[in-house]
């Protein structure tokens, strides 16, 4: 494999599309299967597009390079009393917000106002033609021209390079606080997962956790409100409140994925509560461990050894084995429009 | 599929093989059957169609589109006809597919908080069929109780409610449609994560340009347990736009905010009787919504914030009928302006919201210096403006006066780095503005998509893109078969 190319501006992001048959963009690799390719596609570092271009505070938007870590942009966010609100994961791990968009990763607080899909305002990107075009717009709504930021969602980079990207942000809420509430089993999990999401709280977070034991869910708002919603809550659902030590450790290790085996595949899932008892015995059934996000609408499974198949489509995000189990049928549609943003077939298939 | 060989368009046969497919009270071909559907919310453009199909199925559809496809005849996919930016005005030549009749909601899934509904079931009848389970759909489009999803779906609709819950593609978990070639899809499903492009995403906001949504995947959402919500005038709109910018400045996240100018408040009370402060030149309404606890948590900074705003009174709705009463007020404000004015355009255009009392000065200019009177009524959370430019389309050259005054509003959004639409689309009405947004590689990006999903040209041409194909025309008045005496309106 040659070397990476590590252009530094978006005019060089370009060149570096154009100067080689086959690319494919990589940020900080804390999702490495997902540029686990063939050799003979080079790889372009996007660590040298780093930085926020725009952020006004009062617009709820910014725009960042595609190479700006994660940790700048929750700590420039912070600052000014405001958050991504679909809480990406492996911010201490490095990851880029590039990368987050192309592997369409979105974290527990996903569950309240949505994933990735729907914060990203506009991209701007090289496409399989070596051309620099920004589509979507830098403003909170617009609904000028087919939606391509939307498309790249979870488009692994397979239809352009992402150089500078535009969010959608929202103000931080004054308070969280997070409850323990033990079960038995993943038909239990599943029974909470669906009433609590159908249920008054304006719940932030509600995961079944990795041990299998528990389901953590999260409020956020004013101070004032959390203890009461949460007395409510427990007299539904017996638990505990966790002290904000407690809660802060038990959100870090999701986000950071401290959880999963080190050298096993971590795949992620899309699903519906209901097929959630179902996945959790496949997964026991191979020693796997599983922590299931979104009220129940998506799964990260770590295996300790690559598997064929866990009953549903899933994506592999690091470690051995296939990148897709399950893979969904490509219409017709899918080639079509790979064609249409890069005719020259630059950039890896969906596929591998 | 179209057979490699296919003939050049031939109408009559078109019409043969159409009534193979729907019986005939179901194909409207006569001139007066064909006048209704003229044009759509953006009634200055007219163009009769060639026939009107009527489908009850999706299988009917997906043989409709498939027919166009062989017989090279464009199509345009119609719901309520509510768009206000000509995106189902029709096709000369053409065939308009109106979907009302696929109204079915095929699956309610409280525990999954999802609906499966067909495209012509109307936006407000999913709630409807959902509150018995505390759920309800949360676009609101003003237009809510006779647009279609289908509709809402081809062009992400929006609504007042934007600022917290997004649009209609942040709704949309899946779809079935029947792609412009023929073929038939499904993407995405009932789970709120995906795997892979979001395809779902691409397709809503296409315009009706890739094909015809069948079935529609929504998610849905527990309703709100309480309201707060305040009605507020102001001596100046830059009073209101200043309470605006403090709210958004303070961490509060309402569901809404939303301004009316005088003449839109003109409108308004006149249509539904709604009772403004007097002497105000803009009111503005703001709601919170959540959780009784946390709502009565957030009240008082709400309220605190706007009794520093220098408001000549404040109401807060102390009722669900009072809260009803404001919004019918609000949504009303498009259709009541009908009543200061034969004729208007609705626009669209989006700034920065810091740039909001720029905007709206600019537009009171433009709108003087014109001699054209311009109400404005917009979103204020999202910078989304909706100027309607009033004008007597019976005057001659007082529609080509209020476009261009709609064109230099268009011009001013871009130019703050805004949009020229936020929720309507393009359509028709703004297509020769797209180039001002997007330089000759995006517009070839967004064309050779397009080109991907309909490789001839026959879903709804002539929308969007500048160089459309299709002749709709921009015209008032009689249409030119009426003019030669070949067809009347009866």
């Amino acid at each position: 494999m040659n070397a990476p190319l590590t252009p530094t501006t978006l005019a060089e992001l370009a060149d570096a599309v154009r100067s080689v048959p086959r690319v494919l963009a990589i940020g900080a690799h804390t999702k490495p299967r997902l540029c686990a390719v063939a050799p003979e596609v080079t790889l372009i570092s996007t660590l040298g597009l780093s930085g926020i271009t725009e952020y006004q505070p009062d617009e709820f938007t910014f725009t960042a390079l595609a190479g700006t870590s994660l940790r700048e942009i929750a700590s420039t966010l912070e600052a000014r009393g405001q958050y991504l609100p679909f809480d990406p994961y492996l911010i201490e791990a490095g990851a880029t917000l590039g990368g987050t968009l192309a592997a369409g990763l979105s974290g527990p607080g996903r569950f309240r106002f949505g994933g990735v899909r729907d914060f990203i305002l506009g991209v701007r990107f090289v496409d399989g033609a070596g051309r620099l075009v920004r589509l979507g717009g830098k403003v909170v709504k617009n609904a000028a021209g087919f939606d391509i930021p939307k498309f790249f969602v979870g488009s692994l980079g397979r239809f352009g390079v992402f150089g500078e990207l535009t969010f959608k942000v929202f103000p931080r809420p004054a308070a969280t606080l997070t409850l323990r509430l033990p079960v038995t089993d993943a038909n239990a999990a599943t029974q909470i997962l669906t009433a609590a999401a159908g249920a008054r709280w304006e719940i932030d977070a509600l995961d079944f956790l990795p041990t299998a034991d528990a389901i953590a869910l999260r409020l956020a708002g004013p101070a004032a409100a959390l203890p009461l919603l949460a007395t409510e809550i427990l007299t539904r659902f017996p638990g505990e409140i966790l002290s904000a030590a407690s809660a802060d450790a038990l959100w870090a290790d999701l986000r950071e994925l401290r959880w999963t085996f080190a050298d096993g595949p971590l795949l992620k899932l899309a699903l519906t509560p209901s097929q959630l008892p179902a996945l959790a015995a496949t997964v026991r059934n191979h020693a796997g461990k599983l922590h299931v996000t979104a009220g129940g609408n998506a799964a990260l499974v770590s295996l300790p050894a690559p598997i064929v198949s866990l009953g549903l489509p899933a994506l592999t995000l690091r470690g051995p084995g296939p990148l897709w189990l399950d893979a969904p049928t490509s219409p017709a549609i899918v080639a079509a429009v790979k064609t249409a943003l890069d005719p020259y077939n630059r950039f890896p298939s969906l596929a591998a | 599929m179209s057979s490699p060989v296919a003939p050049a368009t031939d109408p009559v046969r078109f019409l043969r093989r159409l009534g193979e497919i729907l019986p005939p009270a179901r194909v409207l071909a006569g001139p007066a059957q064909l006048a209704a559907y003229e044009s759509d919310g953006l009634t200055a453009f007219r163009t009769a169609p060639l026939a009107v199909a009527v489908p009850e199925t999706q299988a009917e559809v997906i043989a409709l589109v498939r027919l166009c496809q062989a017989e090279k005849i464009p199509f345009v996919a119609r719901g309520s006809g509510t768009s206000l930016s000509g995106g189902s005005t029709p096709v000369a030549g053409g065939l308009v597919i109106t979907l009302n009749r696929l109204n079915r909601i095929l699956r309610v899934d409280p525990a999954q908080r999802v609906a499966v509904v067909e495209p012509g079931v109307i936006n407000t009848a999913v709630t409807l069929a959902v509150a018995s389970y505390g759920l309800h759909y949360a676009p609101d489009p003003s237009s809510q109780s006779i647009c279609t999803i289908g509709g809402n779906v081809a062009f992400n609709s929006g609504g007042a409610h934007c600022l917290k819950y997004g649009m209609t593609s942040n709704h949309v978990l899946g779809l079935k449609a029947v792609l412009a070639t023929g073929e038939v899809v499904e993407f995405g499903g009932a789970s709120r994560e995906q795997l892979g492009p979001d395809w779902c995403g691409l397709f809503v906001g296409n315009e009706g340009l890739f094909g015809i949504a069948l079935e529609i995947t929504l998610q849905l959402l527990p309703r709100a347990e309480v309201f707060h919500t305040v009605l507020a005038g102001y001596r100046t709109l830059e009073q209101a736009g200043d309470a605006v910018s403090a709210i958004i400045a303070s961490g509060l996240l309402p569901g809404a905010i939303e301004i009316m100018d005088a003449l839109a408040l003109e409108a308004a009370s006149a249509a539904v009787h709604a009772e403004y402060p007097p002497g105000c030149e803009a009111v503005l309404i703001v709601e919170l919504e959540g959780p009784r606890e946390v709502v009565a948590s957030q009240r008082p900074q709400l309220d605190a914030l706007i009794a520093a705003s220098g408001p000549v009174e404040a109401r807060p709705a102390r009722d669900a009928t009072e809260r009803a009463a404001i919004w019918k007020g609000r949504k009303s404000a498009f259709s009541a302006v009908g009543r200061l004015s034969p004729d208007f355009i609705v626009q669209d255009g989006v700034v920065p919201r810091r740039r909001l009392g720029e905007a709206l000065r600019r537009i009171a200019e433009m709108s003087r210096a014109d001699g054209i009177r311009c109400a404005n009524v917009f979103h204020a959370g999202d910078g989304n403006l909706h100027p309607l430019i009033l004008y007597n389309g019976t005057e001659p050259g007082a529609l080509e006066r209020a476009e261009m005054l709609a064109g230099k509003i268009l011009h001013m959004c871009v130019e703050m780095g805004g949009s020229i639409t936020g929720e309507h689309g393009v359509g028709l009405e703004k297509r020769d503005y797209l180039a001002e947004m997007f330089n000759a590689d995006e517009l070839d990006c967004l064309h050779r998509l397009h080109h991907a999903f309909d490789p001839l040209g026959l879903a709804n041409p002539g929308k969007m893109f500048p160089d459309g194909t299709a002749p709709a025309l921009a015209q008032h008045g009689l249409h030119p078969l009426e003019k030669a005496g070949l067809i009347s309106r009866e």
